[in-house]
């Protein structure tokens, strides 16, 4: 897969900016507006594949190697187990405890602000890290998976 | 309501055109086609968070993906279909439609959800005091994470188990070989 023509390059190169800014948007104000960390996380592996599709895999890769792309898995799988487990301990002893709101928060007037709701953001942030990753990961996985049975076929 | 009659003749026309077309890129374009006209629906019902959710799925999932992964030399599906298992797909298509039509019949009205009728029901708790108890103004985003949270890291564990397996079984060469190429 080397790429399309120089036309899908440039208009690539201009509009994968865009949908990134728009899938940090949607993670960051999952609390607040429609959305959240699934379709923030699916938002930015798009842009990724935007721009595996238009300029080949191994541009693609070289933006954002499978090692690095599966340790930002592990970085948002473990982050939301932490979320879940600081409510466990600083809190009424519960798992997912939302204890920045039930400490600090409640009462106050922070609704709707972008600083609020507890750990309910934190968790977006590492959900929408890990599904961004994983679906890269996937989608990486399979295309570099085709070529080799066409490859086998024509041995 | 007649906008969601245009919606589901649009959806219906759309996979009679993917299950007839011959062009394997257009027809997952129609299925694509199809989840548009479901996640338009969702926004139409006043569900903007599942239709955004639909409409990324969708896209990302069906067209992004198999565009990225299809091999150039198969975009073209040929052969005939076979006879018997048409005949054994639309046999079992209309036992479901039976089915599905007894189950409709026994449906609460549209807007009167069956859990409202019970004051005590936990969904009516989310909607009363989920703003105070969670802070978060959109509350589905309350629910899926701090109410049902333990459901959201199952779903996480999930996902993450068959990224585990998929890269995996996907991989060309395992990490011993990659680090003895003599073996």
């Amino acid at each position: 897969m080397k790429g399309m023509t120089i036309i899908v390059k440039t208009i690539s190169s201009w509009v994968k900016v865009l949908i990134f800014l728009f899938g940090i948007y949607i993670i960051l104000f999952g609390h607040l507006t429609p959305g959240g960390g699934f379709a923030g996380g699916v938002i930015l592996a798009s842009s990724y594949v935007l721009l595996m599709l238009a300029f080949g895999r191994e541009f693609a890769e070289e933006n954002l190697s499978l090692p690095v792309a599966s340790k930002l898995d592990c970085v948002g799988a473990l982050l939301f187990a932490a979320v879940a487990l600081c409510g466990l301990l600083y809190g009424a002893g519960s798992f997912f405890w939302n204890f920045i709101h039930q400490k600090y928060l409640v009462g106050t007037d922070y609704e709707f602000n972008l600083l609020s709701a507890g750990t309910i953001p934190l968790s977006n942030i590492a959900i929408g890290l890990k599904v961004a990753a994983s679906l890269f990961l996937v989608v990486f996985a399979l295309s570099m998976f085709r070529p080799e049975i066409s490859g086998n076929k024509e041995d | 309501m007649s906008i969601f009659y245009i919606l589901l003749l649009f959806m219906i026309i759309a996979a009679i055109v993917a299950v007839e077309t011959d062009n394997l890129l257009s027809s997952v374009i129609c299925v694509g086609a199809i989840g548009f006209g479901g996640s338009l629906m969702f926004l139409f019902l006043r569900a903007p968070d599942i239709a955004i959710t639909q409409i990324v799925v969708e896209v990302f999932g069906l067209i992004i993906l198999i565009r990225a992964t299809i091999s150039r030399d198969r975009t073209f599906i040929s052969g005939d279909r076979e006879f018997f298992g048409m005949v054994v797909s639309v046999v079992i298509i209309f036992v479901i439609f039976l089915a599905g039509m007894t189950v409709f019949e026994t449906l609460p009205d549209f807007g009167t959800p069956i859990f409202a009728q019970a004051p005590e029901a936990a969904s009516q708790t989310y909607i009363s005091d989920g703003m105070q108890k969670t802070g978060a103004a959109n509350l589905v985003a309350a629910v899926i994470l701090d109410f049902r949270a333990y459901d959201t890291l199952g779903e996480a564990t999930v996902l993450f188990t068959s990224i585990i397996g998929a890269t995996v079984i996907l991989r060309k060469k395992s990490k011993k070989l990659l680090e003895d190429p003599d073996e």
